[in-house]
């Protein structure tokens, strides 16, 4: 059994990584990379690199064919340049539609040397920069499920329910670029997607297996770009959450950008649309990334993590694990001031 | 409700636990050249009312295969029983009679199911 899994672990390095940022998680879930880079550093002691002039890496262009591949991969380009000019081989982005694009570019310089000589060609002409392919490409939720038996140790909550001893029910999802375009470079491949769900059982929790735990979230770029379109995007969307509905999750758990955005606000628009709510109460199904999850877990201020930026809100959460809060604080600004708390939707309860 | 500017689409998978294929079971032995049909759409490609309103065959074969009757017999009453379809087939479907077949089938349909169906 375990020479066959052993097929599907992947390889993951251990310090000195450059850690890209994502155009999007900054502006949802403002609080996970900073989580991230606390998590990496403080609590592991691993050498992360956080670099200011870092840009977008054209994912989402490149997805919605507005920027051309050979744009794209001197972009990617440039960004390799700036781990190379800082002395790293570790390229860690935070976004898995970045690592999706990262992953698919270095597998066509591999596949057609002309592109990669072409691409050095047209960096240096436009920025008179050089740069080397990293020798380690990997997501971050790869480093959190791989150190983490080493934050288990330093974790003042687990994920159980306080009230009834039970462990969380969690849904675990994965996002599409993470494995399913190069199977090969997701932990547990296409197939077995191990990355979140080794961390929620490792740190007490119950992973739900529903069936369309696969499923696309809905993000899909074409779904959502064009307005009139983002109907196949929430229908998508639908379809998973009542798939998991009958399961009763205490929340969902996710390594994308688009999938904690989507299966978090779309919940918000079923609610108006069709006054139905995935839970039995109508405050609807927490969503949370892997770091808020991890963060929240080593003892995090709820509030600093940016948990109150979600639509669907995450005290209920907070108190079955036992975690505390100060309400009043939910709306305050980093600086101290009291911002306007936000309007309350219609049907869905916050 | 604010206006989205979208809607939410309903999923056309069917769930073959909860449908009954009965009826398309007897349309085969009623019919069995239906089993050759490969669904390539000349049937709808050469019919005559197509050219004019929505009526597709095709969409009609798909349906009464999923057992997905609900729309089928207002539908099937479109047909004007030409049999161009039957002439062009290149799998050599028996249409016509095909289309009365699944006439008389959903006409048998107990009309208290019928009036079910209507009110869903």
């Amino acid at each position: 059994m375990n020479r066959y899994w052993n097929e599907y672990q992947k390889a993951i390095a251990d310090d000195r990584f450059f850690y890209e940022r994502s155009c999007i998680r900054q502006t949802f879930f403002p609080g996970s990379e900073t989580a991230f880079l606390k998590i990496m550093k403080e609590e592991l002691g691993k050498d992360v690199f956080d670099d200011f002039r870092q840009h977008t890496c054209t994912g989402i262009g490149y997805h919605a064919d507005v920027v051309p591949m050979e744009t794209t991969m001197t972009v990617v380009a440039r960004l390799f340049s700036l781990m190379t000019e800082h002395g790293y081989e570790n390229y860690v982005p935070s976004c898995v539609t970045s690592f999706g694009v990262f992953t698919e570019m270095i597998h066509m310089w591999q596949e057609h040397p002309e592109l990669l000589e072409k691409t050095r060609e047209n960096l240096y002409k436009a920025t008179g920069r050089e740069f080397e392919i990293p020798k380690n490409l990997v997501h971050p939720s790869d480093l959190v499920y791989k150190f983490r038996f080493d934050l288990a140790a330093r974790m003042k909550y687990r994920l159980v329910n306080r009230f009834t001893g039970r462990p969380l029910r969690v849904v675990e999802h994965i996002g599409c670029h993470y494995a399913k375009i190069f199977p090969d470079k997701g932990v547990g491949k296409a197939e077995f997607p191990y990355v979140l769900a080794g961390m929620i059982e490792a740190w007490g929790g119950e992973v739900v297996d529903y069936p369309e735990r696969r499923h696309c979230c809905g993000f899909g770029f074409r779904q959502y770009l064009v307005q009139e379109n983002r109907g196949y995007s929430i229908s998508n969307t639908k379809k998973k959450l009542e798939s998991m509905e009958p399961y009763e999750p205490d929340f969902i758990v996710t390594n994308c950008p688009g999938c904690t955005l989507f299966l978090d606000r779309w919940q918000y628009t079923i609610a108006e649309m069709e006054h139905k709510t995935y839970d039995r109460e109508g405050y609807g199904i927490p969503v949370l990334t892997y770091e808020e999850m991890t963060g929240l877990l080593l003892g995090y201020n709820p509030w600093e993590l940016g948990l109150q930026i979600h639509q669907v809100q995450c005290e209920r959460l907070l108190d079955k694990i036992g975690i505390p809060y100060d309400p009043k604080q939910k709306y305050n600004a980093a600086d101290g001031r009291i911002l306007r708390a936000p309007e309350k939707p219609d049907n869905l309860l916050v | 409700m604010p206006d989205f500017g979208f809607s939410i689409k309903k999923s056309r998978g069917e769930d073959l636990d909860q449908v009954s294929l009965d009826k398309y079971r007897q349309l085969l032995e009623r019919e069995p050249s239906f089993k050759r049909c490969f669904q390539c759409g000349t049937c709808s490609a050469t019919c005559s009312a197509r050219q004019f309103t929505d009526f597709s065959i095709r969409h009609i074969h798909t349906a009464f295969r999923r057992g997905d009757y609900e729309t089928l017999e207002d539908e099937l009453k479109k047909c004007m029983l030409c049999g161009k379809c039957t002439l062009a087939c290149p799998r050599g479907v028996n249409l016509r009679p095909l289309i009365i077949s699944m006439r008389q089938l959903l006409d048998e349909t107990p009309v208290e199911v019928k009036r079910r169906r209507r009110q869903r």
